[in-house]
């Protein structure tokens, strides 16, 4: 129990203080999560409506991949990664390995599954009346597309909070292409996966609640957009 | 619909605000390309609109056991070396056996470690220029005060034949391929046992970690087991447990730690020998050496390293 009211009081100290090298381990984990998301959404949500709309063989099998990937081990992806980007592997010339930017690379690997097969259920879930209503009221095939994508807006939007989560809170990719490297590429999980080991509870605690603070912050504020209808 | 216009708005404007937010800083950069000679900071001279010049020095990347990571000494030592060099060091911290590995896949250009055979087998196979130690303490063997197997004042190897026959005491390995591990073979080899057939899976009582030695001595304090550990990390961690030396003389403990170089001339991805070259001058430096002596003697009132500079210890 004390270690708990001591994070606690640590956690809280540390915020307050806006203890330099928190901050930056904590802002490193926004930029890095925020980066994968916008990417992944970027490439995610067109391609996931363009599967949608279109018929072609394969596509249960397509979707059924895709959701197989929603629970692939992070480390798994680490791995891959690791092993491209690596200066004796395929991609090792870029110099990436061990940066931030191999990191967010790797989250968008992880992130993109969710924001693919999620778009794609949030377009499946938009009632056909809609569709039909406005083709008779004489909307083109894209006019069409675009009054769909309007409804689905608030499960996509979902669908981005969600993958947000997986890729802010992730350790094991982060930690394996990331190395953990103190002001360079610690974030929030694996500074507390060092912490823990390293004994300083109070510090993990503390990271941990800072953690679940910037989450519910980050959920506040989407929510507040979403609502705005 | 037209609220929801103005609402796609918003959202658009917040991602473009994000993405100028995320442009502006710096941050996911590549690691620069190593200059031949090391030159001071470039200082632009600052307009208005100007962001500050921040990536300018270049970053040097090492692999590190973490017994030199998690007593806090390579933390200690970082920021001078930083200085002197003008260069951003990268440490990654993890066991002797994947330092190597990164030395061998070129994803490092130097590495401090601690396991002689294998160090001794990376410098022949080429890969590592030359294997220079700079500092060493003993590998003891802690337990509970209680010492439930009555091994306190035995030798390496009788306690690890009493551990062996007794089956009951735990024991902690790390399991890991770190040097410490390479240590733990070792001495069950000495002992007179063959480490794949007959320890490892041996029963409950031999527990493979698979971690860092903090999460090792921690696993071991809550498990009221034995483990063996470098002084350094035992020492570092002691406040936090309830472990106490149980067995801490012999010869064969010695626990040497090198820095080597990676050899371009092999590692054809290896990018920064002269750097390399400049760390180990670095930490064999007398300088360098007397901080590696003192270093924890303040806070936990013993000697964690002994520095040797160069010199293999014992010759």
């Amino acid at each position: 129990m004390t270690d708990i009211w001591n994070g606690l009081t640590r956690a809280f100290e540390l915020i307050v203080t806006f203890d330099p090298e928190v901050m930056a381990i904590a802002w490193l984990s926004l930029r890095i999560a925020f980066s994968s998301v916008l990417i992944a959404a970027i490439i995610s949500l067109p391609l996931g409506a363009l599967i949608h709309f279109h018929s072609f063989p394969g596509k249960r099998l397509l979707i059924s991949v895709i959701q197989t990937f929603y629970s692939v081990p992070t480390v798994t992806v680490g791995l891959f990664i690791f092993v491209m980007f690596s200066r004796s592997g395929p991609l090792g010339g870029f110099g990436l390995l061990f940066t931030p930017a191999v990191m967010v690379i790797g989250q968008v690997l992880l992130v993109m599954p969710i924001l693919l097969g999620l778009t794609i259920s949030a377009l499946s879930g938009i009632d056909r009346s809609i569709t039909d209503t406005a083709r008779s009221l004489g909307a083109s095939g894209w006019q069409n597309v675009l009054v769909v994508m309007k409804e689905a807006r608030f499960a996509v939007m979902a669908a981005v909070i969600l993958g947000f989560g997986r890729a802010i809170s992730e350790v094991g990719l982060a930690l394996m292409v990331g190395g953990n490297i103190k002001g360079f590429t610690r974030v929030i999980t694996t500074a507390i996966s060092l912490e823990t080991g390293k004994g300083d509870i109070e510090l993990s605690m503390a990271l941990g609640i800072i953690l679940i603070i910037i989450a519910l912050i980050i959920n506040l504020i989407l929510n507040r957009v979403q609502q705005r209808r | 619909m037209f609220k929801g216009k103005g609402n796609l708005a918003r959202i658009l404007g917040i991602i473009i605000m994000v993405v100028a937010l995320f442009s502006v800083l710096p941050g996911c950069t590549g690691e620069a390309t190593p200059t031949a000679s090391v030159s001071p900071t470039v200082s632009v001279s600052p307009s208005p609109t100007d962001v500050p010049p921040l990536t300018a020095t270049p970053r040097f990347r090492i692999a590190t056991t973490t017994s030199l990571y998690d007593t806090g000494l390579w933390g200690y030592l970082e920021p001078l070396f930083e200085e002197e060099y003008n260069v951003e060091l990268d440490i990654l911290y993890t066991g002797s056996g994947q330092a190597l590995e990164y030395g061998r896949r070129g994803d490092v250009d130097a590495i401090t470690v601690h396991d002689k055979p294998n160090e001794l087998k990376f410098v022949s196979e080429n890969y590592g220029v030359e294997r220079v130690p700079f500092a060493y303490n003993y590998f003891l063997i802690v337990g509970p005060e209680s010492d439930p197997a009555g091994i306190k004042g035995m030798t390496p190897e009788d306690a690890l034949r009493t551990l062996y026959e007794s089956a009951t005491a735990t024991f902690v390995s790390r399991g890991d391929l770190s040097g410490t591990h390479s240590m733990e073979k070792r001495l069950w080899a000495s002992a007179g046992y063959d480490y794949a057939t007959q320890i490892e899976g041996a029963g409950d009582w031999y527990v493979e970690a698979g971690s860092g030695m903090g999460p090792t001595l921690q696993m071991a304090d809550q498990k009221a087991g034995y483990t063996l550990t470098d002084m350094g990390t035992f020492i570092a961690f002691q406040s936090d447990l309830a472990l106490v030396p149980i067995v801490d003389e012999g010869d064969i403990l010695l626990n040497v730690y090198s820095v080597i170089a990676i050899n371009p001339a092999k590692v054809t991805t290896a990018k920064n020998l002269a750097m390399a070259n400049n760390l180990i001058a670095f930490l064999t430096s007398a300088e360098i050496q007397e901080l590696i002596g003192k270093y924890g003697v303040a806070e936990y009132g013993l000697q964690l390293f002994v520095p040797c500079a160069g010199n293999e210890p014992g010759t």
